[in-house]
């Protein structure tokens, strides 16, 4: 049971921060379109994972937050927009655009083991409910992490071989 | 028989009913200059349209050395010598005053005419210093859907293993990358697999997102013509406007703009439940059925009739009618291609099709459709973001093939990352990353989406850009070299259309001035810039059309595109025949996958798939485990909410599309008097219970905004959708006083002042048709009407009193519905 309710709350806090971390990545490359625009469809994803482990925590016995953390909302947004288009222009945000992608990447991939570790903890002691909550959120996590690889791997020609 | 048809105020002109399974009767329609008759013609050469994708076959009437007239061409089987508005009318375009006729340089901030020599100098000078300093990476090419075959596949060399960059791309990606990005998700590879035929057979025609009527008018012809005939076929039709072909539908859903994957689910699974599926047909020829099943399975008429804003009824009977017809035909273009989820709902689409096993027979089929005339062939040659003959640039075996066609090595082919596409050469452009881009035949700063941000990368200082065309554009304006090009009628070549079909156009009369053949510019340019093959002899070693098209023969050996069975020679004075098309098969093929699926092998495929949410790439292990036998693929996608919803602030979703009147940038169809007057400015169309809502009327002056920008236009009250605005796109700057955009006196009038900048994560195609958008009043309209046609799916409500649409005297044309004997040949 303790297992359980540790690996529960690492993935909560995981998938949480992968949220607010997509979202902000949003912002900061409002000008890079495509990341914009699926960063937040990806951070959806994570939202209702959030969720979901949120009432599956109460279970056994966790109290964890149901709402997604919101990424500093408000004047903050505002000032990553207007410095993304600012620096839209320039090549150096290329660079920052990368370490980002890395970075979520690294993100999603902790989360993809928490989840691989909650099948295996729910396979040995027979519960099917987590079962099947993992197997329904981690898909998404691999998708999460393909995407951010796929992103890497066709733009880092250009960028890095530009500055 | 014979008789004339204004064919403004009628756009499809006279009916030739025939039944099922029957053979569609000929009409020759003929259009001669005022004063010229057939006997003065002193000669016929053969061509077909570049219009849009239908590839209607025509003949130029050829006086004097000019253009005179088009006829169509009785003997082929993709029009049966019937010709649409555009077709009938928009070669005078080609005679006009103002075509570029010498080339212009930009020196100390304006254009100035020079000579050839002074301006490939200056294009070489740049480009060798690019290549010297930043290396391939800085060189970008966006090209259209406009040119030939030989010109695309001579670029994509030039491109690919001359200057070796990965950027380039075709503005077919704003038109048919959806629709190749779906077959290769389902069939593994590129490749039409239905025919125009198929018309003739299906008792379902299926039309999504696809105002057929406008544009594509021949093959609406086909249908209106079989709706008259015998056992006529019933119609489904996905369209927010009142189009002619929601008009004649069974069932016309009307959904909300960007939701077209949750009907799609929502059809498949009545399909389902009910179903109407050919078990045999999924066991032996596709993978992915269960999850598709599953993925489906609570995706109601209930369900998808709140996203879609549709009745849940009116969702069953279309699914009654799609899963009861025994041969469906669906066709499928922008209103899916260019709306959220693209790829996804497109695919689904396939899936419709694979599980009812309505694929490889006759009327039994899906047309993918292209929105340009040569999109197809930008896909085959490599020049829209692929590799040429549908190679795989990720299967190193297809790249070294390919280097053995170049005669060079691999390494020098990119391969390292999927071609760059459109949108994103954009934005390295803006970045500074590209600093150079040859824009051929294409007009960006009127057809890509937030043209302000569009104009501010053309014009800044880095960004040294070639415009190759017929007319000083709204981009050429912006350019540092302008290369006037010769065109269709004016250059020999061929074109594949929608269908597959291959044409061949012949050169009519001399272009004007200097202007010279796409082609003729490509080799010069390779010839300057000397690229070479890995021993040292000439990387492109063609000098002509002819030879162009036996080095792509070459290239297409083998490839699912074989154009190895296809000459000029027979080509010209016979008919359009489709690929593959082999030596032991001159005929061609009508359809693909009558035999199960061919192309989708791991070794053989095109590509390996994407993710259709995220568009992250599968690879090659993942493709291997899930496909190892090589079947079409279901895949199964979720409903995703809009990037833009409408809000308070932005109440309404506006869409954007083409008319038929008016094609591409308007380059030459603003130039065609018959034309222009039947849709001279932009408008704006609103449906009846929101214009009384905000007291609204027919004629009034009204601002379309959003937060990229705004555009007026007058209003015309229609059936459209509750909620939706629609504008129809393309109309520029260069008929007005402004130049190439809007300024103090001239507001903005291109739909894409507005559109946002968001494409679809897996093929990449803008989304022109989901922007979130306000309206305000300008000046009440006081009795004035907005320019919009009657005849199209803009037709206003009846007491409107706008007047009927029409061309007088200068459009009629003749139309020949005898058995045509007398009409065949049109050899030259
Ligand atoms: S009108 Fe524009 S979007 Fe439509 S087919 Fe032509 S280029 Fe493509």
């Amino acid at each position: 049971m303790n297992g359980i309710r540790l690996t529960l709350r690492v993935l909560h806090h995981g998938e949480r921060h992968l949220a607010e971390e997509l979202l902000t990545v949003a912002d900061r490359h409002s000008t890079e379109h495509e990341v914009h625009h699926v960063a937040k469809d990806l951070a959806g994803w994570s939202r209702e994972h959030v969720e979901r482990l949120a009432v599956t925590g109460r279970a056994y016995g966790l109290e964890l937050d149901e709402s997604p953390a919101q990424p500093s909302p408000g004047l903050l947004t505002l000032m990553r927009q207007k410095a993304a288009q600012a620096v839209g222009h320039r090549p150096e945000p290329g660079l920052l655009l990368l370490r980002d992608l890395r970075d979520l990447h690294l993100d999603a991939a902790e989360n993809s083991l928490s989840w691989e570790m909650l099948a295996q903890v729910a396979q040995a002691s027979k519960d099917t409910r987590l079962l099947e909550l993992a197997s329904s959120c981690h898909p998404q996590t691999l998708r999460q992490m393909r995407w951010t690889n796929t992103m890497i791997k066709n733009i880092s020609p250009q960028l890095l071989t530009s500055l | 028989m014979e008789d004339s048809v204004d064919r403004i105020a009628e756009p499809w002109g006279g009916r030739t009913p025939y039944s099922r399974h029957g053979a569609w009767p000929t009409r020759v329609d003929t259009h001669l200059a005022e004063g010229v008759t057939e006997d003065e013609v002193q000669r016929w050469v053969q061509s077909a349209s570049i219009l849009h994708s239908d590839g209607d076959a025509m003949d130029i009437a050829v006086k004097d050395g000019r253009m005179v007239g088009v006829r169509g061409r009785a003997v082929d089987r993709v029009n049966r010598g019937r010709l649409g508005p555009k077709d009938l009318f928009a070669w005078q375009a080609n005679a006009s005053p103002d075509r570029l006729t010498r080339p212009l340089i930009r020196q100390d901030g304006r254009l100035v005419e020079t000579d050839w020599p002074t301006a490939m100098d200056r294009v070489v000078a740049r480009s060798r210093e690019l290549l010297e300093e930043r290396g391939p990476g800085s060189i970008g090419f966006y090209t259209t859907g406009q040119l030939f075959l030989e010109e695309y596949y001579t670029l994509a060399v030039l491109a690919r293993a001359g200057i070796g960059t990965n950027h380039l791309d075709g503005n077919t990606r704003l038109c048919t990358s959806t629709a190749a990005e779906a077959l290769k998700e389902s069939f593994g590879c590129d490749g039409q697999p239905g025919s125009y035929d198929d018309i003739d057979h299906a008792d379902v025609i299926a039309l999504f997102g696809h105002n057929l009527a406008e544009t594509q008018p021949v093959q609406w012809m086909r249908v209106l013509d079989r709706l008259e005939g015998a056992d006529p076929p019933r119609l489904v039709c996905v369209d927010p406007r009142p189009t002619r072909v929601a008009r004649r539908a069974t069932v016309h859903l009307a959904p909300r703009p960007g939701t077209n994957v949750a009907l799609l689910n929502a059809l498949l699974h009545e399909t389902i439940r009910h179903d109407r599926v050919d078990h045999e047909y999924i066991e032996a020829h596709t993978v992915g059925f269960e999850e598709l099943a599953a993925r489906v399975k609570d995706c109601t008429a209930e369900w998808a009739a709140a996203i879609c804003d549709v009745p849940a009824r009116l969702i069953v009977e279309a699914a009654e009618v799609l899963g009861g017809a025994d041969r469906l035909l669906s066709t499928v273009l922008q209103g899916v291609y260019q709306s959220h989820q693209a790829t996804a709902a497109a695919v689904q689409i396939n899936n419709l099709h694979l599980i009812r096993g309505m694929l490889g027979r006759p009327g039994a089929g899906v047309l993918q459709m292209n929105g340009q005339p040569t999109a197809q062939n930008t896909r085959e040659c490599g020049a829209n973001g692929d590799l040429p003959g549908f190679r795989n640039w990720e299967n190193d075996e297809h790249v070294a093939d390919l280097a053995r066609v170049w005669n060079v090595e691999p390494a020098t082919i990119p391969h390292y990352a999927p071609p760059t596409h459109a949108m994103q050469m954009f934005r390295y452009a803006e970045q500074g990353s590209i600093r150079m881009l040859w824009i051929s035949g294409t007009n960006p700063a009127v057809s890509l989406p937030e043209l302000s941000r569009i104009r501010s990368i053309l014009s800044g200082e880095r960004l040294f850009v070639v415009v190759q065309d017929l007319f000083l554009t709204e981009t050429a304006q912006l350019a540092d070299v302008v290369l006037p090009a010769a065109t269709w009628g004016e250059k020999t070549g061929t074109f594949t259309n929608a269908d597959r079909t291959v044409h061949l156009s012949d050169k009519a009369v001399e272009p004007p001035g200097e202007a010279r053949p796409d082609l003729d510019i490509f080799l010069d340019y390779a010839a300057r810039m000397d690229f070479r093959d890995k021993d040292g002899g000439p990387l492109i070693p063609w000098r002509d059309p002819e030879s162009a098209f036996d080095a792509w023969k070459r290239c297409s050996a083998g490839r699912p595109c074989d154009y190895t069975g296809l000459s000029y020679g027979l080509l010209r004075g016979g008919s359009g025949v489709q690929w593959p098309c082999t030596e032991d098969d001159p005929s061609g093929t009508p359809r693909l996958y009558t035999d199960g699926i061919s192309w989708a092998h791991p070794d053989r495929c095109e590509a390996y798939g994407k993710d259709l949410v995220t568009g992250a790439s599968s690879g090659v292990v993942e493709y291997r485990s899930l496909n190892p036998d090589g079947k079409a693929m279901l895949k199964a996608a979720e409903f995703m909410p809009l990037h833009e919803a409408p809000s308070e602030e932005y109440p309404f979703q506006l869409t954007t599309g083409r008319t038929v009147y008016h094609f591409h940038t308007r380059t030459k169809t603003g130039r065609t008097p018959q034309l222009n007057a039947a849709a001279p400015d932009v408008w704006v169309e609103i449906s009846e219970a929101d214009a009384a809502a905000r007291d609204l009327a027919e004629g009034d002056l009204v601002e379309v905004g959003s937060p990229r920008g705004s555009l007026r236009g007058r209003l015309r009250v229609t059936g459209l959708r509750r909620g939706t605005l629609f504008v129809p796109f393309h109309y520029g700057y260069w008929d007005t006083p402004a130049g190439f955009g809007p300024n103090a006196s001239v507001p903005g009038r291109a739909a894409n002042e507005t559109t946002v900048t968001d494409w679809d994560a897996a093929s990449k195609q803008p989304l022109f048709k989901t922007a979130a958008a306000t309206l305000t009043l300008v000046e009440k309209g006081s009795g004035r009407h907005s320019p919009a046609p009657t005849t199209t799916a803009s037709e206003p409500g009846r007491d409107s009193g706008v007047p009927a649409t029409e061309g007088g005297p200068d459009a009629r044309v003749r139309q020949t519905t005898d058995d045509g004997s007398s009409q065949e040949g049109g050899r030259q």
